[in-house]
């Protein structure tokens, strides 16, 4: 990586300062302008992030920002390299999609400021920036922070509506990403006792195995999995995700528990490359494998079309973490160590199209039929037939199947486990995407039946939502046209040691 | 010992007892206190290195000094949020538990 600051940097600094500002001038002037403001705000964030992945694209290097002109170790450093970019290109087109979908579910009051859209359209911003804040932080406490921001912005979704149950199941999210952050935080004070830096290219140039790096990576990674809802740590995540109106549900379960992953890679493999110990990968790996099984059969079990994608989103979260006993550590230059560490990148952003998409169209399905129990579907596919066409094409990279990014991921952990001889993680990929094309068709099944009553439907769904759902399926579906081999913008700025193979 | 050392076992201390109560305690006040109590200790294992001069070698290093001074009021903020989320919830069902039951 360059020592100095990059030319384009300042594109970093409006990808975070953008949706910042957004949220002052929308508690400013008051709740009527808040969708507004959020609308103006957000094609001019989308050519950010497209800039920042174009001058990725065309240096082949890490982008990178000084605040202030202090170099590290004294001052904060934003970088972006290919992994970042596609995580804030993918953040972008998401919050574009979701902003166009929420339209008609917040709508500005015409007279009095009223709460909901208030709030939602300044949460929605701020999700962005604490986002984009998390892809290009250089720094551990800086991360700490955005982290927390990230938590702050996203809680109150949970409970926009504030029925005594959804408050609940936000108090319960604030508690577990609380107990997160702080062990993070703990991790972090060892580091910068041990090493004197936090930034994370001094730290991985200085870092030595042993005892204090150990205790502070287990402390971290330990809390980022809290705030990933990961089996075990996963009791807050179906009663929040599934309680938050549609867009809530699609930001939450899209895009924010994808920043505390994110933050485990880049530990694992930026901040300790090479250092990490593969047996501490192997119970990531046990723990990503309990999730996928326990997660999809629970889904199977479930009454309401929400929960049922909730737990959903468990069992995908565990695939993300099956690239670390493949991806970590094996005798440097090996193809399947690449090709797992990109499966898992390119699970993370699939799913978070995929996953939106769902969250979308379940509510769409809920705002017609006025419930969303899985029974009473029945007729659903004859009265919404683009919504529930979306709910399958996102189904398909649930399931793994081809054409979508959900296949190409599967395809690549499935690859690098046999190539690796580890074949025991193969089998629970397989074994997931089976269970997860019976919770598909268990949905899908019943709203392409005739039901036998006519149905009446509680309100009418406009096109134009419905459109809105399609196109962000459609993402995930096109994800499944990378070539299957390790990305190439992903593997810019990546430290030598994890490249190798398949290149 | 030095009073450096017993600094940090005082925040490894706080640490440890702020852990159990989140853990153990099923009412959301007392875990609230247990992450204040948590935040406390890791705070003063950031005085700590401060003072150790982290591994600069100065006598006294002013850069954890600001990451504390940030993280209360992190922690402030995390509190001020979670009380208010927990007021809510006691006005809306009449007590302060995450229990469904009852």
């Amino acid at each position: 990586m360059p020592n100095s600051a990059t030319a384009g940097g300042f594109l970093l600094v409006l990808a975070i300062v953008l949706p910042v500002v957004g949220v002052l001038l929308s508690l400013a002037v008051g709740g009527r302008h808040a969708e507004r403001i959020a609308l103006t705000l957000m094609p001019a964030g989308l050519v950010v992030a497209v800039a920042i992945a174009a001058v990725v694209w065309r240096t082949h290097n890490v982008l990178q920002y000084f605040v202030g002109s202090w170099d590290p170790p004294l001052g904060v450093a934003f970088r972006a390299d290919g992994l970042s970019a596609a995580m804030i290109l993918t953040t972008a087109l998401l919050i574009c999609g979701i902003g166009l979908f929420a339209r008609a579910q917040f709508p500005s009051p015409r007279e009095v400021e009223t709460r909901a859209p208030l709030v939602f359209w300044t949460l929605l911003l701020a999700v962005w920036g604490a986002l984009n804040a998390v892809f290009i932080g250089g720094d551990l406490f800086n991360l700490y922070v955005a982290l927390e921001l990230l938590t702050f912005a996203a809680v109150p979704l949970v409970c926009l509506d504030g029925r005594a149950e959804t408050l609940a199941a936000a108090l319960r999210y604030l508690l577990f990403a609380l107990f997160g952050s702080i062990l993070y935080l703990l991790g972090a004070v060892l580091l910068y006792g041990a090493y004197g830096t936090l930034d994370i290219v001094l730290l991985s140039r200085s870092i030595r195995a042993g005892p204090v790096a150990w205790a502070a990576i287990s402390l971290m990674t330990a809390g980022l999995l809290a705030k990933a809802a990961l089996y075990p740590f996963h009791l807050w995540l179906p009663p929040a995700h599934a309680g938050a109106p549609a867009p809530a549900s699609a930001i939450l379960s899209g895009l924010v528990v994808k920043a505390p992953f994110f933050l485990v890679v880049r530990l694992w493999f930026d901040v300790m490359p090479g250092l990490a110990e593969r047996a501490a990968a192997q119970v990531l790996g046990i723990l990503g494998a309990t999730a996928i099984l326990f997660g999809s059969v629970v889904a199977l079990r479930q009454v309401r079309l929400k929960l049922l994608i909730a737990y959903s989103t468990v069992a995908q979260i565990g695939y993300l973490f099956l690239m670390f006993p493949l991806a970590v550590r094996l005798e440097t230059g090996h193809p399947w160590s690449t090709a797992a560490w990109t499966g898992g990148v390119l699970q993370a952003i699939s799913h978070a199209f995929a996953k939106a998409a769902m969250f979308m169209a379940a509510g769409l399905i809920a705002e017609a039929l006025g419930h969303d129990r899985i029974s009473g579907l029945a007729g659903i596919g004859r009265a919404l037939p683009i919504t529930v066409f979306a709910f399958a094409l996102a189904g398909l990279s649930l399931m793994g199947l081809p054409p979508s990014g959900g296949f190409v991921a599967k395809a690549m952990l499935l690859t690098a486990a046999v190539a690796a001889g580890q074949w025991w993680w193969a089998l629970v990929v397989l074994a997931g995407g089976l269970l997860a094309g019976g919770y598909v068709f268990l949905v899908l099944a019943r709203a392409l039946a005739d039901s036998y009553e006519p149905l009446t439907l509680f309100a009418t769904v406009s096109r134009r939502r419905q459109a809105v759902v399609v196109a962000v399926a459609l993402c995930a579906v096109l994800l499944g046209f990378v070539p299957l081999r390790p990305s190439e913008l992903l593997q810019i700025g990546r430290p030598d040691i994890v490249i190798g193979g398949l290149k | 010992m030095s009073a450096v050392t017993l600094y940090g076992l005082c925040g490894a201390i706080l640490v440890g007892m702020g852990l159990f109560g989140l853990i153990v305690h099923p009412e959301p006040l007392r875990k609230i206190l247990a992450f204040n109590l948590i935040g406390g200790g890791v705070f003063l294992l950031f005085g700590a290195v401060a003072r150790r001069g982290a591994a600069a070698g100065f006598g006294g290093d002013p850069v954890p000094q600001a990451l504390v001074i940030t993280g209360i009021v992190v922690a402030f903020s995390a509190t001020a949020l979670a009380v208010a989320l927990l007021l809510r919830l006691f006005q809306e069902i009449g007590r302060a538990t995450l229990r469904s039951d009852g």
